[in-house]
């Protein structure tokens, strides 16, 4: 029996896609960040959140061991629900940089006032800019780094108990 | 004569514009080519979502710096990872992305000549 090399090739393709969309439905497509950690975050300035003429760069956080990132808002309901994980973090080694995103400064203000300040500095980010420039999609959303700026872990989503260990550990 | 003004107006309505939206017409360009990474297969083109007007934004800026589109696709790159753009980078990686079309449009023109040939060879025998 004579088998032509066209009946082969389109043998080989229908396998080839086969096994391509086979794959394809394998994988999970859900977006993730796990692959920025690693990623060193630059180019960056933000400026107080009560217009007190205070900034911090990356200067600043280059002499904290590990800082966290924190993007919050006062009408960002999940972001009450991670506030006692931050205030406890803010007991340990490690500073915390609160990002106030798309909110008022008089209700940002009333929300540390009621729920406790665990920020060493508060910027602002009122048209969402900054959060661009860190890789934000959605808040709360907090990014932890070392002292050479660089990307240890991102969590999407408030903190909770599992990753308040997690950040623990990874700072100790 | 008729004929003459209807090709002018065509032409008028056509070109005119494209040419007085030049930049409005790269922004379109680059929003499209831009995932929204919190709706449903969307590009920030087609979304009003918060993340999609922030980034809408971010780009305006970048466009009016001068920044270029790869300029940008490479900076969204840099903060979102590879996923932040629909039409994948050429790398290692995405090498059978950007090849297999070329590929399966050669393989593909090969076998309908092929066939083409034998069909005509049975015709003459």
């Amino acid at each position: 029996m004579k088998i032509s090399i066209s009946k082969i090739i389109i043998f080989s393709f229908l396998i080839f896609f086969l096994l391509v969309f086979w794959q394809g439905l394998k994988k999970d497509n859900s977006y993730d960040t796990k692959s920025l950690i690693g990623s060193r975050i630059s180019n960056f300035q933000l400026i107080d959140i009560n217009n007190n003429g205070k900034y911090i760069s990356e200067e600043n956080l280059k002499k904290n061991k590990f800082t966290i990132i924190n993007f919050f808002a006062s009408w960002c309901a999940p972001c009450r629900s991670e506030h006692k994980y931050l205030l406890s973090l803010s007991n340990k080694k490690i500073k915390l940089i609160g990002i106030n995103f798309k909110d008022k400064k008089i209700n940002a203000n009333n929300f540390l006032k009621e729920l406790g300040n665990p920020y060493k500095f508060v910027g602002k980010d009122t048209d969402g800019k900054i959060s661009i420039l860190f890789g934000i999609y959605g808040i709360p959303e907090s990014i932890l780094i070392d002292n050479n700026l660089t990307v240890i872990k991102k969590i999407i989503g408030p903190i909770d108990q599992i990753q308040y260990d997690e950040i623990l550990k990874l700072i100790q | 004569m008729k004929i003459k003004k209807f090709l002018f107006i065509i032409y008028v309505l056509i070109i005119t514009p494209v040419n007085s939206s030049d930049s409005q017409t790269i922004l379109l360009e680059v929003y499209k080519n831009l995932r929204c990474l919190v709706c449903q297969g969307q590009s920030i083109a087609d979304s009003n979502s918060d993340f999609a007007v922030t980034v809408k934004l971010v780009v305006q800026d970048q466009i009016s710096a001068g920044k270029t589109k790869d300029e940008i696709y490479n900076f969204l790159i840099s903060k979102y990872g590879e996923w932040i753009v629909y039409q994948p980078t050429f790398s290692k990686n995405n090498l059978p992305l950007w090849i297999l079309p070329y590929l399966i449009f050669i393989v593909g023109g090969w076998i309908i000549f092929m066939i083409i040939r034998k069909s005509k060879h049975s015709k003459v025998n």
